[in-house]
């Protein structure tokens, strides 16, 4: 009885904690969402999406930085993503001997641990300074490399839960590897690889480090050519910014981006959670 | 070889398996006659999964396994080095332990084995998914959902779906490791009815941990310890009148 006693004490003490941290971790989440709520939400207004962002003191939106920010994040999505998926079935699919896929995922982790801004440097360094100017373009390709290690890692995560016995029931009809690879395997960790992708949007969203030196940041709409705006590098200026109206925009827009990341994970989140749709 | 003039499918000749240094499989010698089932008992671990993988050659996915010797089947020692692997799993199909139908539907599943070596239109399709599916007596169950995936069946229903796959493809020989370990007793009285059925057609090879179902289901049996083949015969004599004494002991339930 005295055991009995004891295994529900440290139970109760464990779960406490348990939850103190888990309070602890959503009072900071909920304060944030709040802060953005109280201060962004009044400059969500319509204008928002169809002026450019504006002069000291004049009207104006944040359209052509949220155009910018999605056409940045896409192309850099676009990019990455193939490179990614490739890359991870190889090493879940291919690599199981020799001393090729080792490395790749060494060399994988170290960039999916990298600083944003050394990703940046490194753009501006074989890009931006090569071609001579700020552009939309550098700013895909950074991202785009920010995208990469998040989708490899995620894809071969994904592969390797798919169970070898799936693998050998291909096989056992006498299907070669890469039809297996790719009508039995990658077709069961679907759902597993696009959450990876959303996660990996998720990330890139937000980074405004890799594209200081890269897209910069332009007052108007622009081409994928010339420097271009973006919400984050927006952010940053308008937020350090004497005025008062970009201080509005500054919180509106990261009130945008807040909801789309946290919008991006709850889609994650629930195609996780139903695997088994075809 | 005999007399007789009917040659049988598989011919094993002194087969050794290796897993790295663990001698699995020693100096086995066995035929398996054509048109028969003959199972493959023993407790766990003896290697009669490991002798049926060699078979269609499955242990080749896996690094360090080898196997030595001879394993002919239609004329051929499929373990030599130039044989197509595809081409021989395609003649020499496989259900395994655990139902394992791929993530797609019904239909596809069927399809996907057929598509592999034959290019049929729409309506050959549909007519060879069908036959697929009323070979593994699952047709009626499932005719009016067959665009739903294969993995809403269940267990049961999921493991005939793996047997009419492996069917679809008309294959010489069929692979069956512990099939019903995992399926309630009447899927598992269901896949029994169906291995009866399909010997007309096929060659079978069944890995069974039940004793009864040995009996049941097979013309011929194998008894397997340690890596040795201890005794083979037709199945009537090997559960009545076994030769040898450690046979006797592990079908009486004295050891294993």
């Amino acid at each position: 009885m005295n055991l009995y006693f004891r295994r529900r004490l440290v139970n109760y003490i464990s779960l406490a904690l348990s939850l103190l941290a888990m309070a602890f971790g959503l009072f900071w989440l909920l304060w944030i969402l709040y802060t953005l709520l109280k201060n962004g939400l009044g400059g969500l207004t319509p204008a928002l999406l169809y002026l450019e962002t504006p002069a000291p003191g004049s009207h104006g939106g944040l359209s052509n930085a949220i155009v910018g920010s999605l056409a940045m994040a896409g192309m850099g999505t676009l990019i990455g993503t193939p490179i990614g998926i490739l890359a991870g079935t190889y090493l879940a699919e291919f690599g199981h001997r020799g001393w090729l896929a080792p490395t790749t995922r060494f060399i994988n982790d170290i960039l999916l641990s990298a600083p944003s801004i050394v990703i940046g440097l490194f753009i501006y360094e074989v890009y931006v300074r090569q071609v001579g100017h700020f552009s939309g373009w550098a700013g895909a390709f950074a991202l785009s490399l920010l995208v990469i290690p998040v989708v490899v890692r995620t894809t071969e995560n994904m592969l390797r839960l798919v169970p070898n016995a799936m693998r050998e029931a291909a096989y056992a009809l006498g299907a070669p590897q890469w039809k297996m690879v790719l009508l039995v395997s990658l077709r069961a960790a679907k759902a597993g690889v696009v959450t990876g992708v959303l996660l990996a949007v998720a990330r890139i969203s937000g980074e405004t480090a890799p594209l200081l030196f890269t897209s910069l940041n332009n007052q108007f709409f622009s081409n994928m050519n010339q420097p271009m705006a973006n919400l984050p590098v927006v952010i940053f200026q308008y937020a350090m910014s004497p005025y008062e109206d970009w201080h509005a925009l500054a919180w509106a827009g990261s009130l945008l981006i807040g909801v789309f990341v946290l919008g991006i994970n709850i889609l994650a989140r629930t195609l996780v959670r139903n695997p088994s749709q075809n | 070889m005999t007399a007789e003039n009917k040659q049988p499918k598989i011919a094993v000749r002194n087969l050794n398996f290796y897993y790295g240094n663990f001698h699995a499989l020693k100096q086995i010698n066995l035929d398996i006659d054509e048109g028969k089932v003959t199972a493959f008992i023993g407790p766990s671990g003896c290697g009669k999964s490991t002798l049926l993988r060699t078979f269609n050659r499955m242990y080749d996915l896996y690094p360090k396994l080898r196997a030595e010797g001879e394993i002919n089947m239609n004329g051929r020692n499929i373990l030599d080095s130039g044989v197509d692997l595809n081409m021989l799993r395609a003649k020499v199909g496989m259900v395994f332990q655990k139902p394992t139908p791929f993530p797609m539907s019904i239909y596809d599943n069927i399809a996907f084995g057929v598509k592999l070596y034959e290019n049929l239109n729409k309506s050959d399709m549909d007519d060879r998914v069908e036959w697929a599916l009323q070979k593994a007596a699952l047709w009626g169950e499932v005719k009016d959902k067959l665009k739903q995936s294969g993995l809403g069946l269940s267990g049961g229903q999921q493991q005939r779906l793996c047997i009419a796959r492996a069917v679809s493809v008309k294959p010489e020989v069929l692979l069956l490791d512990e099939p019903t370990s995992a399926l309630d007793p009447i899927s598992t009285a269901h896949i029994e009815e169906l291995v009866h059925e399909l010997k007309q057609d096929y060659t079978i090879a069944i890995v069974t941990h039940n004793m009864q179902q040995a009996a049941r289901v097979s013309d011929y049996t194998a008894y397997m310890y340690l890596g040795e083949l201890i005794e083979v015969g037709p199945t009537d004599s090997i559960f009545t009148t076994p030769k040898k004494k450690a046979t006797e002991d592990y079908i009486t339930g004295k050891f294993g």
